[in-house]
């Protein structure tokens, strides 16, 4: 009985005391994923930036995410419990988390809300992407330059803005390499059905590209092209494992170092939506330059490909704008003329075309 | 061409499994909505064994024995304790895909070599056709093999005739002699063994890895097909292919740049279905000739 009220008094004690027990306590934070780690892909890699996250601050931080939670109102749910459960900083991993994330943002004003590749904010709800398309553009010049049919075969999932920057990124990087090379888009409307995206390679095979890309996530594309003899580029983590001979490279999404910093930011107080790059408040929008895209070692391709691809590597991370013009879209309109380059808020609202060198209309 | 082909009959075989199975469960008059289920339970189990065992057919036949025994657990509720077979099919669903990924995690990440191509010697060489017919893994012959043999036993033996008595009409069945629930038992665990290799298909063949959830909702086009089929064994060999075609079509279509919304073709096998529902809803005779008249319904030997 004596230790049983010790136990309440001791616990009402920090209760009251809260702040200065929150010195000594963890920073709770909360992920929430749309699959779970073992898509290999998209989710995979935010827990493998969670683990990173673990490792780097040790005891001074305690995670905690809620897996396979579908886009939509539900999430809110979600999202709400975790902010009950005390976390002070939840990360919301998935485009459709946006508006139930602005939602609960507005309930819990103490709490610090990131979501990831979305576009609305608020007080104390800000944004965090990667400049995927980034690597795409070195994708399309070692696919340029490794073409024999000149056809190139891309799987896309769904036409929102981040996938069409990708296509684009692609075929400029494509034709800075080769006027007469081709990209035939094959839209599979899912993120994640790996049958379906093997059909779909097997289908561009059939049609004569030797080339394969993918906005999908899942590691059957490339294992399709390893049986076939052809070569493909994996996608948000690296896919070697599946197709030794077949990868290109791949372009892995590290959210590591975004976690890091924002987490940083919080224990010191600096924590902010002010200003991100390029006019948009309380936007983190990286890419290769500061490793939150990271490309995987060039191999199976010839030493000048090799070469091309490095120094396109280099030069984006020296700065530049893959949307610069001049280029035309597939219909022959010029978009942008020399010395006309994209901002980043172009790159969300005007891209609503493909640019040359790509086959088909955008669906929809 | 021929490619495109190709990969219509390879894309359709784990729907020529895992439907002809639940059309015998369904015939036997069970229906079971956990088809995902245990086409997942399949394919991790055979992905599981094919990897530790360095053998895609040990693998086969571990996707076969996971699918039944999945099939089992819907067995023991819905049969043994006559629970609501459309609850406990969902319910096995879900449980299935939880419990794949559950053993599947620590196998993402890895890759197998799959099961080999059989050169049929002498007619593979048949320009085409040979390509086509006779160049194919063994699971694409089991697919026809099973599809003739669940046609043949429903149609042309004793067994089929049990069958298809318990499905029409239990209480009579029942009267006759025959055991109801044990009959059922055996259909169910067939159509378990069925979507088992279905789904061991994916992970053997189709895409040589394991995910969670990989097979993407095939199971519920599974369960269409037996419907689009009318509950007859071929014809769920031919709405495969054709079911197959239509999602290859829709794919080529968008690589050569056809006008037609890739939504639009997606749709196709849904609405096809949808049709065949009309259908059979408005032909009585139609409906007659083939449902089977105590699909879902509980039986209780003592009334």
């Amino acid at each position: 009985m004596k230790k049983f009220f010790t136990t309440m008094v001791a616990g009402a004690f920090a209760a009251v005391s809260g702040v200065s027990a929150a010195v000594a306590d963890p920073v709770k934070v909360g992920f929430v994923y749309l699959t779970n780690p073992g898509d290999h892909g998209w989710t995979y890699a935010h827990e493998v930036a969670r683990l990173d996250v673990n490792k780097h601050f040790g005891d001074k931080v305690e995670t905690t995410y809620v897996e396979n939670v579908p886009e939509g109102p539900d999430a809110a749910r979600v999202i709400r419990e975790l902010a009950r459960q005390g976390n002070e900083i939840i990360f919301t991993t998935s485009f459709g988390y946006m508006d139930p994330t602005l939602k609960v943002s507005k309930e819990f004003p103490d709490v610090k809300f990131e979501h990831i590749t979305g576009y609305k904010r608020s007080g104390n709800m800000a944004t965090g992407n990667i400049r995927f398309y980034e690597g795409r553009y070195v994708q399309g010049v070692v696919a340029g330059m490794m073409t024999k049919s000149n056809k190139i075969g891309y799987l896309a999932s769904f036409p929102i803005p981040e996938v069409i920057q990708g296509i684009n990124a692609f075929a400029l990087g494509m034709r800075s390499v080769n006027p007469d090379a081709e990209m035939s888009i094959i839209w599979v409307n899912s993120w994640y059905d790996p049958v379906k995206e093997a059909d779909a390679a097997k289908v561009h095979i059939a049609e004569g590209a030797d080339i394969l890309a993918q906005h999908t996530d899942s590691p059957a594309m490339l294992q399709t092209a390893e049986k076939a003899g052809v070569h493909g580029f994996g996608q948000s983590s690296d896919m070697k494992a599946f197709a030794p001979k077949a990868q290109l490279f791949s372009s892995v999404n590290n959210w590591a170092p975004y976690y890091i910093s924002k987490i940083e930011q919080l224990m010191d107080g600096s924590w902010s939506t002010g200003d991100g790059p390029d006019h948009w408040a309380g936007n983190t929008w990286l890419g290769m330059a500061d490793d939150y895209l990271v490309l995987t070692e060039f191999e199976n391709m010839p030493a000048d490909v090799k070469a091309a691809a490095e120094a396109a590597e280099g030069k984006i991370k020296g700065g530049f704008n893959i949307f610069t013009g001049p280029y035309s879209d597939n219909q022959g309109t010029v978009i942008l003329k020399a010395g006309e380059a994209y901002h980043d808020g172009n790159l969300w609202n005007d891209m609503n075309y493909y640019v040359e060198g790509v086959n088909g209309k955008i669906p929809g | 061409m021929e490619q495109l082909i190709l990969t219509v009959i390879l894309t359709s075989v784990p729907l020529i499994f895992a439907a002809s199975g639940e059309l015998i469960a369904e015939r036997s008059g069970v229906l079971n909505l956990g088809v995902e289920g245990m086409m997942l339970m399949g394919a991790v189990s055979a992905f599981a064994i094919a990897m530790g065992t360095g053998s895609p057919i040990l693998g086969m036949f571990a996707g076969a024995f996971a699918g039944a025994l999945t099939a089992g657990i819907f067995a023991f509720f819905a049969l043994g304790l006559a629970t609501n077979q459309v609850a406990t099919g969902l319910a096995l669903t879900i449980f299935g895909t939880g419990l794949s990924g559950l053993i599947g995690a620590p196998l993402v990440g890895h890759a197998i070599d799959g099961l080999p191509q059989i050169h049929i010697p002498l007619l593979a060489d048949i320009p085409i056709l040979g390509m086509l017919l006779f160049q194919h893994d063994i699971m694409v012959y089991l697919a026809v093999i099973m599809v003739g043999l669940c046609a043949w036993v429903l149609n042309a033996t004793r067994v089929g005739l049990i069958i298809r008595a318990v499905g029409d009409n239990h209480d009579s069945a029942h009267a006759l002699g025959y055991s109801v629930l044990g009959v059922r038992l055996l259909a169910v665990m067939f159509g378990g063994m069925m979507a088992g290799l279905g789904g061991a298909y994916l992970p053997l063949v189709l895409t040589p890895h394991w995910a969670e959830g990989m097979t993407a909702g095939r199971g519920w086009i599974a369960l269409a097909l037996v419907v689009f089929a009318s509950w007859r064994p071929w014809r769920v060999l031919g709405g495969a292919l054709v079911f197959g075609g239509i999602t290859i079509m829709q794919l080529a279509g968008q690589a050569r740049g056809w006008t037609i919304p890739s939504q639009f073709l997606s749709m196709l096998p849904y609405l096809a279905t949808i049709i065949v529902l009309v259908l059979i809803a408005r032909n009585r005779e139609f409906a007659l000739a083939n449902s089977p008249a105590c699909l879902g319904r509980i039986f209780h030997a003592g009334k």
